[in-house]
């Protein structure tokens, strides 16, 4: 019943419609007699999903297990017999998700280790805080407490906040140590020696029956510190999930040509140069490649922006990302797919390296404005209490509580708390951060650069409606449907499903021809259906008895590229197109979408060059681009934000990946930008005015644990309330600003 | 007042239960999909379909 409906039964997500476009088998291991693969599922986001997509596997023969993970989006299936892997991709794919192989990752393995190694030090911390405070609230109030009963219950909480500090407290101590090698300050250093100061002094005076420990604002201190921490841990390893999601969509197996000629499947990561390579026409090229024999065209929209697909020919070089249309070529490997990618990306990098590592984050302004001064003023107090006459343990004491109550918890949890929260923000709108300053940076700009093909526009070109009837449109989608060309694809998805030419043939590089309804039609350039024109962005439809007809193409603008771009502008933005395609289309692109500052034909040295010229004028790009010719803009930018179509290197390279259709994204995410460094301006502001009012209590001696409990929670408390304003208010704020 | 150390006694050991019952839910994968979790309850696998 369920299977009626396309894609998720309850609607929460799009169906997916899609073919197999890759061959899994390569992706198939087998353990302990079973053959399990693990495919990335698009689209299932419900019970119903669950039931749909399960059931289904269960009926194919051999199928052992097959569970889906709905957090992750992945399903594992294993089965026992000679099933065909894509059977499995076929049946997901007929329910109306998209499916893909994936690596049974071990990147993923090590994160979740890491994260539930969190998880473990927090409960333990929270544990222990609650144990400890249950002690300290009859050491606060039980002002007739025995000295002896005080002493056992001091004895109690050393116990149990000693061990749970040292096992819980781990994350920071190794931090700060490495730190501190490299003769570096991080904010794990005060925070380290804050801990095990507040544990050695509460020790001492525990032994010498003292009045006062701080057992309980250490296990408090590092509670706090690590929910921090785990919702940090989770929310990258959903970004690095979700955006390996969008990889896995794309990435491809490839067909290798063995020594005898045989074929065989392999994963793109296990091509090595020299392979021979069979590129079906529709496959995408996972490796930059020679062309060796074949004539096709490519799609190269991704590679240099063209629109246009272009010839290609023996001998030629493509690169990685380049789609292989009319005919099937063989080409030579030229470099694997790994260190093609890690090279260019090394190389990218190295040019943004000087940028991005020049910017400083405000948390590391705060810490190195804050951390001398703290350990400055301890220092201060404790030789001036002893200056004044009081014993040294005395003036130890106000030194540690300085240490402790100048509380690195608002100030650790000032910038932190605020990404988390945005960042989470920006996951449920389908934007992936990549870290956390690009936040900062993407606050900070003042131009936006826009590519025009596939980040201004969706892409795909468009059949315009000028210039031909029904009927013919009719015939031709018939030789259309046939050609994976992208033109002949909108056309065929104009004229909707309908029968198929007989007596197809493909000329590589000109066009299809064919019989439709018994009468020889021809569909591609001018010259191949013999009609007078121009090549461009049409393709010429001849049928016997009849003149040629031409059909126009355009590449359509997002559906609100015009608003996401006045949005720019209206926040005091200036936005630039930069585009690799032909002026006319840039310039026509550029009047729709309402940008009068345009450049075409823009190789990616100009780009990059177009940067350094605004960057020295004063300028902030945030430079927005989808295709390799973008990939060097991309990394040299102050700020960069990639659809989620993008080529790797590219989606990389930025700062901050956004899927969906909508250019809206981009105001949206420089709004929540800007929002997320209000509220950390406004955290630092705050601890300085907290540390204002707590330093001269602690110095003055007058810090007594319970005071130092309060004013801990209630600082960190602060911090997070501000810090989750920005979870709430939805588009309200940023979309209505009109 | 030695009646209260026993009572803080129990109470540790008590919570050193809660932590083990903890690791176990752990160790055991009771965390890794949490949004699945949450929906599988609605699916009725008593009936065949």
């Amino acid at each position: 019943m369920t299977a009626l409906v396309s894609g998720c039964p309850s609607g929460l997500a799009p169906a997916t419609p899609g073919a197999v476009t890759q061959d899994p088998s390569a992706f198939v291991t087998e353990v302990k007699g079973r053959r399990v693969l693990d495919l990335m599922i698009r689209g299932a986001s419900c019970a119903g999903c669950i039931a749909k997509i399960e059931t289904a596997l269960m009926r194919l023969p051999g199928m052992q297990v097959a569970r889906l993970n709905l957090s992750t989006g992945r399903i594992r299936a294993e089965w026992t017999g000679g099933l065909a892997a894509t059977i499995i991709i076929e049946a997901i794919v007929k329910l109306g998700y998209g499916a893909a192989a994936v690596d049974p990752g071990q990147a993923d393995g090590a994160i979740s280790r890491s994260e539930k190694g969190l998880l473990l030090a927090l409960t333990v911390a929270g544990i222990a805080t609650a144990g400890v405070m249950l002690m300290s609230e009859a050491l606060w109030f039980g002002t007739d407490l025995p000295a002896e009963t005080r002493t056992q219950l001091h004895w109690l909480s050393a116990s149990i906040s000693i061990p749970a500090t040292l096992f819980s407290g781990r994350t920071f101590f190794q931090s700060a140590w490495a730190a501190i090698r490299r003769s570096q300050l991080n904010m794990d250093v005060p925070i380290s020696l804050a801990l095990l100061m507040a544990l050695a002094l509460s020790l001492h005076a525990t032994i010498t029956d003292g009045a006062h420990t701080y057992f309980d604002a250490s296990v408090m201190l590092l509670l706090f510190l690590l929910i921090g921490r785990y919702l940090d841990a989770r929310l990258r390893r959903q970004a690095y999930a979700a955006a390996n999601a969008l990889a896995a969509m794309q990435t491809t197996s490839a067909t290798r040509l063995g020594s005898r000629g045989l074929a065989e499947a392999v994963r793109a990561s296990e091509i090595r140069p020299g392979d021979r390579l069979l590129i079906a026409a529709g496959e995408r090229l996972p490796v930059n490649a020679q062309v060796v024999t074949g004539e096709s065209e490519a799609d190269l929209r991704l590679v240099t922006g063209e629109v246009e697909p272009a010839r290609t020919f023996p001998g030629q070089t493509l690169y990685a990302g380049a789609v292989n249309l009319s005919a099937p070529i063989e080409v030579l490997a030229l470099a694997p797919a790994s260190q093609s990618l890690m090279a260019d990306i090394a190389r990218l990098l190295e040019a943004g390296e000087q940028k991005k590592s020049s910017y400083r984050r405000i948390a590391d302004k705060a810490v190195a404005f804050y951390v001398p001064q703290v350990h400055v003023t301890a220092a201060l107090g404790f030789v001036g209490w002893l200056i004044a006459g009081a014993s040294l343990s005395h003036a130890a004491f106000v030194a540690v509580t300085v240490l402790i109550i100048t509380c690195p918890c608002a100030i650790a949890l000032a910038a932190p708390l605020v990404q988390i929260v945005a960042a989470g923000r920006l996951f449920r709108e389908g934007a992936y951060l990549s870290s956390g300053d690009a936040l900062e940076r993407i606050a900070t700009v003042t131009h936006v650069i826009l590519d025009k093909t596939g980040t201004l526009t969706l892409g795909d070109p468009m059949l315009l409606q000028i210039g031909w009837t029904p009927d013919q449109l009719a015939a031709a989608a018939q030789l259309a449907r046939a050609s994976r060309h992208p033109f002949s694809r909108a056309i065929a998805q104009a004229a909707g499903p309908g029968p198929v030419a007989n007596a197809v043939e493909e000329h590589s590089g000109s066009g299809v021809s064919g019989l439709v309804d018994g009468r020889a039609a021809m569909l591609g350039r001018a010259e191949f259906v013999g009609a007078r024109g121009v090549d461009g962005s049409h393709l010429w439809f001849a049928i016997e008895g009849a003149d040629p007809v031409m059909f126009r193409f355009e590449d359509r603008l997002r559906p609100d590229a015009r608003a996401a771009v006045d949005q720019l502008r209206r926040m005091g933005l200036s936005v630039e197109l930069l585009s690799g395609d032909s002026p006319e289309r840039v310039g026509s692109a550029a009047a729709t979408a309402g940008i009068t500052d345009w450049r075409a034909s823009a190789t990616p040295q100009f780009k990059a060059q177009r940067l350094q010229e605004l960057e020295a004028e004063g300028a902030r790009v945030l430079m927005v681009g989808d295709g390799l010719n973008d990939a060097a803009a991309l990394a040299m930018a102050h700020a960069s934000l990639a659809p989620g179509g993008a080529v790797d290197v590219s989606r990389l390279a930025s700062d901050c990946v956004f899927s969906g259709e909508s250019l809206e994204s981009v105001p949206r995410i420089v709004t929540i930008a800007r929002k997320s460094r209000a509220r950390i301006r406004e955290n630092f502001a705050f601890a300085a005015v907290y540390n204002l009012v707590a330093i001269p209590i602690a110095l003055l001696g007058w810090a007594t644990p319970l005071v130092a409990a309060i004013a801990m929670s209630a600082s960190s408390a602060i911090v997070t309330l501000n810090a989750l304003r920005l979870a709430t208010g939805g588009r309200r704020e940023t979309g209505g600003a009109a | 007042m030695n009646v209260v150390i026993f009572m803080i006694l129990g109470t540790v050991v008590l919570a050193l239960v809660a932590l083990a019952a903890f690791i176990w839910s752990l160790r055991s994968g009771q965390y890794d999909d949490p949004t699945g979790a949450a929906a599988r309850v609605l699916l009725d696998n008593d009936r065949p379909e």
